[in-house]
């Protein structure tokens, strides 16, 4: 019965697609190649062909590619009815039918969710209006913002210090414009990568040009007449002016539309299992509803079973090809989504990359190079075992440090590494904020066992 | 023709930097910077730059290496 | 033991011409150690590739003398010239590296290579154009060798013309390089020999650098002597050192790869027929021929600094290892069929420019010059055969390489 119903899915069965992203487009190349023949449906809020998004706060920055044009190759022919520039609104899982912005309805036998995230945006609806004030998730928001770049503005402000907030300071940089970067916490970057990492971070901003303002919120912005943004002011009473602000805070997660629907969908994501079928609210699995991509959590073997969300490019292409051959295979043929989390980011023209969830780790050991000369290799430990590893500009060691984390292998590091530095002997603490204060989304959150979760922990970006 | 790079699996060895310079170009010693949308005259350098890449991260409109890399069998 | 050992199989010269089938029982015991205090041979591709990537394995010649080194060159650090960056580790290799980059591709110099295919043409033409009325040639030494050094030379501002004098000095520096078991008591005079020459090119070369110095042109020696980087510049010795290995290695393993290219070509007529009729497939058989052929066979200069763990065998801190890139190219657990000739297969992430911090400096350059190399010499060559199969080798069982190959064609396109 349940094999003759793949068989059936397979042959003539309608697949829909919610989310028309990197994810979405990877689990329909792989539907096709794994031999789907039936109907396949991608929906997409927005009006474009799937595209990349990284290239956004890098290349297009920096002038070396067109905000509009960073669509994604497309590896499979996918025959695919598109569905874009259209919001799904709702779900019902016992009719099997997604809700539209337009009033349709679309009928499915498999629904694949991947609905990724979306910017956080500046918490003060009139203020977050106020010309000149941007976020940069879509490719809208990278023209615009260029454009706001390359007008030459006095000062650029970007709010959040996180890797994308880095980025556009970076970018503002090498455009050779004053910007001012603002971060609550004591460094940039210190959510994803600790405090410790932090601190090189920040000596790279500032060696840089960056004004860089930390231990700070932002606490509103002013607007002149015209309605154009023209001041920030901060929670030292400082107030700096500037023409463009940047409000780079994060990120929610696209679950709204799945309110009422019975899922294990919440602001934290929509909870799935290894298999990427998702939990309904009770922690019950579901069998026709799939998720994948930024809005996934799910558990993960390497950490404990807990729930993992990643929002990572990586994880977004191998969740989705994972999510599309479990829609189509006999239980027995379903594999588990098990990807080591990885990324990357460029800023100052320093590469950072990292394997494992650093946010894990307690403790800290430089085992190559120098934090001093922004030339490292450091991994993360805890409760003995190397969790995670960084490079800066020493990404060819990565694939070493991986290998570590896979086997478990124990932290400290005793055993001898070239270049190893008096300062790379000895573990320190790796300087992770306290978890239950507010610091704005790093990219990996780990976030307990409960497949049901649907409470907001905090709000970041509550000023 | 539209191309991406997974830089996940960029190890800045910069082949493609080297072959296809109005494609990519490195920002720093190591970091990978591209135009996701190359102009069709830079169909054989990019071509060149899809073979060379040690790490096998370049997918480009019909300039895919055809089957998939084994992985290691302890899954390396 | 009852049959001489791997790794003197994998020298002796008998096995030159086809060392495969050595390589292919070596890949039986994944991590071998035949003598006491010898090298372990790595032959398998996921150990070969884990082990260049591993910040336990060092390059450093010092510590390859502090773990009795009695096989292979010393000439780098005895030869009144500091080591190059290849006999280094990080940070120091990292410096240097970086500062020679400055000179050779992005982001300092991004067009430098990719702007001088016009004059790779021009060279190719040139030389295939010399071999005249002739109705056979010798491709090594008349295209093969010829070309790659003029590329070279050009690129780092070399004349030219000085060719036979440093020819004289880099034959002995590259024999030196071979790791040869048997060499035995003249051993002696062959690191004397090497060491000589390697004087004898640095002193030769610091002529034009200084020249350089004082009026910097368009090329790398001009590059990496005036180089005032965040690196900082480097040490006369220093330029000196890189400018040795740049102008060996910048000829002598893509001499190799040229002609193990038209050799496996012309083993393979149904790719030289395909590759005249479209140039663009020298670029997978290029990579296909790194697999299959690889120049540099070999990597036998490294130690590891600590205890590691290869397949569950301990090898202990200060031993050698010899990672044996041609062996884990064929290995049948990496690749499908690895033994064929097959410039179709998706799948070519081979080890022949290594991996990792060490990995081939040049690897643009020889991709490009064999590229052209190879689709100009199937265009133009009508109905090329093989003088004599298999052809007379050079004796270095690291950088493997017939010393001659006859062609015999029936006219010129």
């Amino acid at each position: 019965m349940a094999a003759d119903y793949v068989e059936w899915l397979r042959r003539e069965g309608r697949i829909v697609i919610v989310g028309a992203s990197l994810a979405g487009l990877r689990a329909a190349e792989t539907l096709r190649a794994e031999g789907f023949a039936g109907e396949l449906t991608l929906i997409g809020d927005e009006p474009y062909e799937p595209y990349d998004r990284p290239p956004l706060s890098k290349s297009v920055l920096l002038g070396m590619a067109s905000p509009h044009h960073t669509e994604l190759p497309h590896r499979w022919e996918i025959d695919a009815k598109w569905r874009l520039g259209v919001a799904a609104t709702g779900l019902d899982p016992t009719a099997k039918r997604v809700r539209l912005a337009d009033g349709d309805e679309v009928e499915y036998d498999r629904l694949l969710i991947a609905t990724g995230v979306r910017a956080r945006p500046w918490p003060k609806p009139e203020e977050a209006r106020l010309d000149g004030v941007c976020l940069l998730r879509t490719c809208e928001d990278a023209a615009d913002l260029y454009r706001r770049l390359k007008a030459g503005p006095r000062r650029v402000f970007v709010i959040g210090a996180g890797f994308a907030g880095s980025e556009v300071a970076s970018a503002c940089r090498e455009m050779n414009l004053p910007v001012t970067v603002a971060e609550r916490a004591g460094a940039p970057l210190v959510g994803a990568l600790g405090g410790v990492i932090g601190a090189v971070a920040a000596d790279l901003q500032t060696e840089n040009g960056v004004d860089l303002r930390t231990h700070v919120t932002v606490t509103a912005l002013e607007g002149d007449p015209a309605g154009r943004v023209r001041a920030v002011h901060l929670s030292d009473e400082s107030v700096v002016e500037a023409d463009v602000v940047v409000v780079s805070l994060g990120s929610l997660r696209n679950t709204e539309w799945l309110q009422g629907s019975g899922l294990g969908a919440g602001p934290r994501g929509v909870a799935c299992d290894a298999g990427c079928r998702a939990f309904d609210f009770r922690g019950i699995v579901t069998d026709d509803v799939f998720v994948a991509g930024d809005v996934a959590r799910s558990p993960h073997a390497l950490f404990g079973y807990q729930f993992l969300s990643l929002e990572h490019w990586g994880n977004a292409v191998a969740q989705a090809e994972t999510a599309a051959h479990n829609m189509i295979c006999h239980g027995a043929e379903r594999r588990p989504h098990l990807w080591m989390p990885a990324f990357w980011s460029s800023m100052f023209g320093v590469n950072i990359k990292s394997v494992g969830v650093p946010p894990m780790g307690e403790q800290l050991m430089v085992t190559q190079g120098s934090l001093a000369e922004r030339r490292f290799a450091a991994v993360y430990g805890y409760q003995d075992r190397i969790v995670a590893a960084v490079t800066f500009d020493n990404t060819r060691w990565l694939e070493f440090y991986q290998r570590q984390i896979e086997i478990g292998a124990p932290f400290p590091v005793e055993y001898p590494t070239m270049d190893r530095r008096p300062e790379g002997r000895q573990p320190v603490d790796a300087r992770f904020p306290d978890p239950s204060l507010p610091t704005h989304g790093p990219m990996v959150t780990l976030s307990g066992y409960s497949p049901a979760d649907q409470q907001l922990v905090f709000h970041p970006a509550r000023h | 023709m539209r191309l991406v790079v997974d830089l996940n699996k960029c190890q800045g060895y910069a082949q493609c930097a080297f072959l296809a310079p109005d494609v990519f170009a490195m920002h720093g010693e190591e970091s990978l910077i591209y135009n996701p949308r190359a102009e069709e005259e830079q169909r054989e350098r990019l071509a060149r730059a899809v073979a060379a890449c040690p790490v096998q991260a370049i997918t480009a409109d019909g300039l895919d290496r055809v089957g998939e890399v084994r992985e290691a069998p302890d899954g390396r | 033991m009852p049959h001489a050992s791997m790794m003197r199989q994998i020298t002796d010269f008998a096995n030159r011409a086809n060392p495969y089938p050595v390589y292919e029982e070596l890949r039986r015991t994944p991590v071998l150690h035949e003598e006491e205090d010898g090298p372990y041979l790595i032959s398998s591709y996921y150990d070969i590739k884990a082990l260049l990537h591993d910040p336990r394995i060092s390059s450093d010649a010092a510590n390859l003398a502090a773990a009795g080194d009695d096989a292979l060159d010393q000439t780098e650090e005895t030869g009144g010239l500091p080591p190059s960056f290849l006999r280094l580790d990080p940070p120091e290799h990292d410096r240097l590296r970086r500062i020679a980059n400055g000179a050779f591709g992005p982001p300092h110099r991004p067009r430098r290579i990719e702007s001088m295919r016009g004059q790779m043409r021009d060279i190719v033409t040139e030389l295939i154009d010399g071999f005249g009325d002739a109705r056979q040639i010798d491709l090594v030494d008349q295209f093969a060798y010829p070309f790659p050094v003029t590329v070279i030379c050009r690129l780092l501002g070399v004349p030219r013309e000085d060719e036979p004098k440093f020819r004289t000095w880099v034959d002995p520096l590259v024999a030196s390089l071979d790791p040869d078991t048997g060499r035995g008591a003249d051993d002696t005079d062959h690191r004397k020999t090497a060491r000589e020459a390697r004087m004898q090119l640095g002193m030769y070369l610091a002529e034009l650098v200084e020249e350089r110095a004082r009026e910097p042109r368009d090329d790398m020696l001009s590059d990496l002597v005036n180089s005032r980087g965040p690196d900082g510049a480097m040490t006369m010795m220093e330029v000196l050192s890189t400018s040795v290995l740049l102008l060996i290695a910048g000829h002598e393993t893509t001499v190799n790869l040229i002609t193990n290219g038209m050799l496996t070509l012309l083993r393979h007529p149904e790719y030289l027929r395909r590759l005249r009729e479209d140039p663009g497939l020298s670029v997978n058989i290029v990579e296909e021929l790194l697999r299959y052929e690889p120049p540099v066979q070999l990597v036998p200069q490294r130690t590891c600094i600590g205890d590691i763990e290869v397949r569950g065998v301990t090898i202990p801190k200060g031993s050698r290892i010899w990672l044996v890139l041609a062996a884990g190219n064929r290995d049948p657990e990496r690749f499908e069929d690895p033994e064929r000739f097959d410039p179709d297969r998706g799948d070519i992430q081979h080890l022949g420019f290594g991996s990792g911090i060490h990995s081939c400096f040049g690897a643009p350059l020889a991709r490009l010059e064999t590229q052209i190399a190879l689709s100009e010499l199937a265009r133009r060559l009508e109905s090329p055969r093989l003088v004599e199969d298999p052809p007379p080798y050079r004796q270095n069982a690291v950088l493997r390489g017939p010393r001659h190959l006859g062609i015999a064609f029936e006219g010129l396109r």
